[in-house]
């Protein structure tokens, strides 16, 4: 069977509406109470009926992860260029920075609290510490990869190391930079909502802590869903940028 | 007359060498200004670190390299370089790859902006020269291997160096295509007088090139011998078929596979 265009661009929808389309079958034709699993008409309902609540809260869980995100794409960058630009700072700052990837961030979240309090600080620092790393990885590997044939053409000619990075590292590194912000803007949101689910009094994040407190599962389920889309949305504005900022990387790796 | 690349019982070790073992050893070679030298011997016999011994890339342990009358202890700036691999960099334009060393060397880098369309037009004439007329708007990936590797030469040779120094430029090419570049560096040189240092494996190629051959030995590489290739210029791709061109070929096969066989 071959695959057509078309086929390709329906495929998600099918099987989206395909899934929920199981789910919502499941539920009715087992009767399962909406206490262990809502049917997806329950939380369409729900989402409809909070749909001011939802909002309010989304729009805080948006501009949380937005600045969280910048934050890491700013940092990631500038230390990426220092990683992938010296292998002494490379080889003395790895084990540290895999150490600190290494811890839970919501284990950080009280400290968070301690030295900033509740409010909209944690979220954002949640944000930005869970999602620095793919992107300072990825920066440096991109750098720190340029083919020495390369670094010799402009070396002979006198060129120095920032001439280097800016004339061929940096560029070279931008699919890599492009492809980590796909996985830094999810993950940024996964520390946005942890970070409101212990830290704050808004965002989908604390909307969710309460719900669950209350027993309100039709809630829950719908913060959950509007979570969902909310990610979806983000990673395909990402996706975006990456296609139309670096296509020169997708088309060379075509034509060769 | 000194010579223009004067490189004087030079002793290299990489600093990365784990045995400590000399790249080259005792290595003594000169090229006159305007002569195209080719460098041919066994692989691994140390001809890449000559090439960055005489651009300054590397600095000998011992003896001393001169280029154009300096012993060298910088890069030297007045190479243009191309290798096996064109490297040209898939985000630029042909014609931005090309353009690239001047955004680097002086007194291109800050006279470039200023000065952009002499530069364009300087470019231009260079691709035309080498046969990828008109082409400077494509991408690299858009350019066959051949052409890729005339557009390295191409941005080998922007800033006007004085010394162009070739690594297996054309050992990733089909025969043909490779022959068809033999006659372009050829006609490059004729045009503009620069010196030339071409490593190769192929003995044709060095043969039909250069003024002057060094064979180099196997790791740790020294010259072992060295022949003048006197055949007039310009040169036609005919003349690698007559004896007298095979006979040079010959010779210089004859001191490879000794070279080989003394390792």
């Amino acid at each position: 069977m071959t695959v057509t265009k078309r086929s390709l661009m329906l495929a998600p929808w099918i099987f989206t509406i395909g899934f929920f389309a199981l789910w919502e079958i499941v539920c009715r034709v087992f009767g399962v109470s909406s206490f262990v699993l809502p049917a997806p008409s329950t939380i369409l309902a729900a989402i409809w009926e909070y749909r001011s609540q939802l909002t309010y809260h989304a729009f805080f869980t948006l501009w949380m992860t937005l600045a969280g995100f910048g934050l890491a794409v700013v940092f990631g960058l500038l230390l990426g260029m220092m990683l992938g630009s010296s292998r002494l700072i490379n080889a003395g700052t790895y084990p540290l920075l895999v150490g600190f990837n290494s811890i839970p961030k919501v284990a950080v979240v009280p400290i968070l609290v301690f030295w900033f309090g509740v409010g909209w600080v944690p979220p954002v620092m949640t944000a930005f510490l869970i999602s620095f790393f793919p992107i300072v990885v990825n920066v440096a590997t991109g750098i720190s990869t340029v083919e020495p044939e390369m670094e010799d053409v402009l070396r002979a000619l006198g060129a120095s190391k920032r001439d280097i990075v800016m004339k061929v590292g940096l560029p070279r590194a931008m699919p890599y930079f492009f492809g980590s912000l796909k996985v830094a803007i999810t993950l940024a949101y996964v520390g946005s909502v942890i970070g409101e689910q212990n830290a704050s009094n808004v965002g989908i994040g604390n909307l969710l802590t309460r719900a669950s407190a209350a027993f309100e599962v039709p809630l829950v389920w719908a913060a959950l869903v509007v979570l969902a889309i909310l990610g979806v949305i983000m990673y395909a504005i990402t996706a975006a940028i990456e296609q139309s900022m670096t296509g020169w990387a997708q088309r060379s790796q075509m034509a060769a | 007359m000194p010579a223009f690349v004067d490189i004087h019982d030079v002793t290299h070790v990489y600093a990365r060498a784990e045995d400590g073992a000399p790249a080259v050893q005792g290595l003594d070679l000169r090229v006159q200004e305007g002569e195209f030298a080719a460098i041919v011997g066994p692989s691994g016999c140390g001809k890449s670190t000559l090439m960055k011994l005489a651009t300054g890339l590397q600095f000998p342990k011992q003896g001393t390299v001169i280029v154009d009358g300096q012993q060298v202890g910088a890069p030297v700036k007045l190479a243009g370089m191309a290798f096996q691999n064109p490297t040209m960099l898939p985000w630029r334009t042909t014609l931005d790859n090309i353009l690239l060393p001047l955004e680097i060397v002086e007194p291109h880098r800050s006279r470039l902006k200023r000065h952009k369309a002499e530069y364009v037009a300087k470019a231009q004439a260079l691709l035309a020269q080498v046969g990828l007329r008109g082409q400077g708007e494509k991408f690299p990936w858009q350019l066959s291997g051949g052409m890729q590797q005339r557009a390295s030469l191409c941005r080998a040779l922007i800033h006007e160096p004085k010394l162009l120094m070739l690594d297996e430029p054309f050992g990733a090419l089909d025969a043909f295509t490779r022959e068809e570049l033999w006659c372009v560096i050829r006609d490059l040189h004729a045009a503009q007088k620069f010196t030339v240092i071409l490593v190769t494996h192929d003995l044709r190629e060095a043969t039909f090139l250069a003024d002057r051959i060094f064979c180099m030995s196997a790791r740790p590489g020294r010259i072992v011998a060295e022949r003048e290739v006197s055949f007039p210029r310009p040169r036609d791709l005919e003349i690698t078929y007559t004896p007298e061109f095979s006979a040079v070929v010959h010779d210089l096969r004859g001191h490879i596979a000794h070279a080989r066989s003394a390792a």
